[in-house]
């Protein structure tokens, strides 16, 4: 088996420089790479293209790099909840590109499966669809959209070996397996890391063969966005 | 009396049928879940990558890694299961769900939507909006009539920018049940208890189709 254990967050993120693409897994807070978003901060690269579903709240996620302002773009499909975002981008230090939810997972899928693009109904009709070709199937307008990668994906996982498969907890999957596909180097920092063989290769949802370094995470806070409750006396 | 937001639920879980996959959106499609009728089993998609989605878990009992695309904190109900969003939007783009119900700040009577930005005042994003509504057969939007300064939200022609076009099929608000048909048009179908047809004529600014006695509707 291929070893690719790195020790720790700097190492995994060791080659990523100003001016890169990244590509963030996540949704919300739930799922998202901390220990390398925190090893992204002490690294002080800026000018970062973030390929990410949501762009974190204000004081953490994504938040924190957004606070000290490293990223020059933002490609997302929901931005709400982060007010320094919104200032950023309302005063153009922060260019942003929306894409609907679907075309942008189904964008990172196509990056690392190899397909340039796809047609797709999802944004016709609306300023998604400005400047895209547009081709009827089944009698429906479709758009072209085109296949996103990075120079880096980093995602993460609830569990992983040493060769890089990858297990995911809950809806903490969401946009991580299709963003492993796309990096040319992806990174995964997982909760567990064990050994091959010791993970059920019937219950791998990330092949190892996309992923080219792995670590167990210091420590996950996994914070809560909206802590929606029923109280036990209902 | 017009109806309340739950009021609005209610009537919308009606449309529910035995063995349909739901997607609802954030706001008052969420409350659709608490009025499912009786003998009618639904399982709920959300587009984060769940389905067979469950009430808010008992305090103390929420999990991080376990929220629906509102983030709230949820529980799953046994049989369901977790996917990444690219399967996630494969069931939706390719029509596995079978009803979408979102809310939304305008609609034509051709069944255009606007429901993501209002320039120069809310860039939050469409989220799964674009993806959900121009692919589903089936759309509700679940709103109020009008917006907060009395103005209708059903009109000719939407003022802000679109989220999709001529893809709703059915409009539920405070007032009214509204069918959209594919010639154009609203067509006023059912009557929120005690409202009168002048009353939704007054407040629609879209092309209202009334043909006939419209009924009250029965919640």
């Amino acid at each position: 088996m291929i070893n690719k254990e790195v020790k720790n967050a700097e190492e995994a993120c060791l080659g990523i420089k100003s001016g890169m693409t990244l590509m963030l897994g996540g949704f919300g807070l739930c799922g998202i790479p901390e220990n390398c978003i925190s090893a992204l901060v002490e690294m002080k690269v800026n000018n970062l293209t973030c390929i990410s579903n949501n762009a974190g709240v204000d004081d953490f996620g994504l938040g924190l790099l957004l606070q000290q302002k490293q990223i020059k773009k933002m490609i997302s499909s929901y931005v709400g909840e982060n007010d320094e975002f919104e200032r950023q981008m309302l005063s153009g230090e922060l260019e942003v590109d929306l894409i609907p939810q679907g075309s942008l997972a189904e964008r990172c899928r196509a990056g690392g499966a190899g397909i340039p693009a796809f047609f797709t109904p999802a944004g016709y009709g609306t300023e998604v669809g400005e400047g895209k070709e547009v081709r009827d199937f089944n009698g429906k307008p479709h758009i072209l959209e085109s296949a996103l990668t990075a120079d880096f994906a980093i995602v993460k996982a609830w569990k992983g070996d040493t060769a890089g498969n990858l297990i995911y907890k809950g809806t903490a999957r969401n946009f991580n397996p299709p963003m492993a596909m796309a990096g040319k180097i992806t990174i995964a920092e997982v909760e567990e890391l064990v050994q091959p063989g010791e993970l059920d290769p019937n219950q791998i949802h990330t092949p190892g063969i996309f992923v080219q370094r792995i670590f167990k995470g210091d420590k996950y806070e996994k914070r809560i966005e909206q802590r929606t409750v029923i109280s036990k006396g209902n | 009396m017009s109806l309340d937001k739950n009021g609005i639920a209610r009537r919308i879980a009606k449309e529910l049928s035995d063995g349909w996959y739901v997607n609802l959106g954030i706001g008052i499609p969420t409350l659709v879940a608490n009025h499912i009728p009786e003998g009618i089993n639904v399982e709920f998609q959300s587009e984060n990558g769940i389905l067979g989605m469950g009430p808010f878990p008992f305090d103390g009992e929420e999990d991080a890694d376990l929220i629906n695309a509102g983030k709230q904190t949820i529980t799953a109900l046994p049989g369901a299961v977790y996917f990444d969003s690219s399967t996630s939007f494969s069931m939706i783009r390719g029509q596995h769900v079978q009803l979408t119900v979102l809310g939304a700040m305008e609609v034509s009577h051709n069944g255009d939507i606007a429901n993501w930005k209002i320039p120069g005042k809310m860039v939050k994003g469409m989220g799964g909006a674009m993806d959900l509504v121009a692919s589903a057969d089936n759309i509700i939007v679940a709103m109020m009539h009008t917006n907060k300064a009395g103005e209708s939200k059903l009109l000719e022609e939407c003022s802000l920018p679109l989220t999709g076009v001529n893809c709703v099929k059915k409009v539920v608000t405070n007032l009214a049940v509204l069918d959209i048909l594919p010639e154009g048009g609203f067509k006023l179908i059912e009557r929120a208890p005690g409202i009168s047809v002048d009353m939704i004529k007054n407040s629609t600014k879209g092309n209202l189709i009334i043909d006939g006695d419209i009924p009250e509707m029965d919640i």
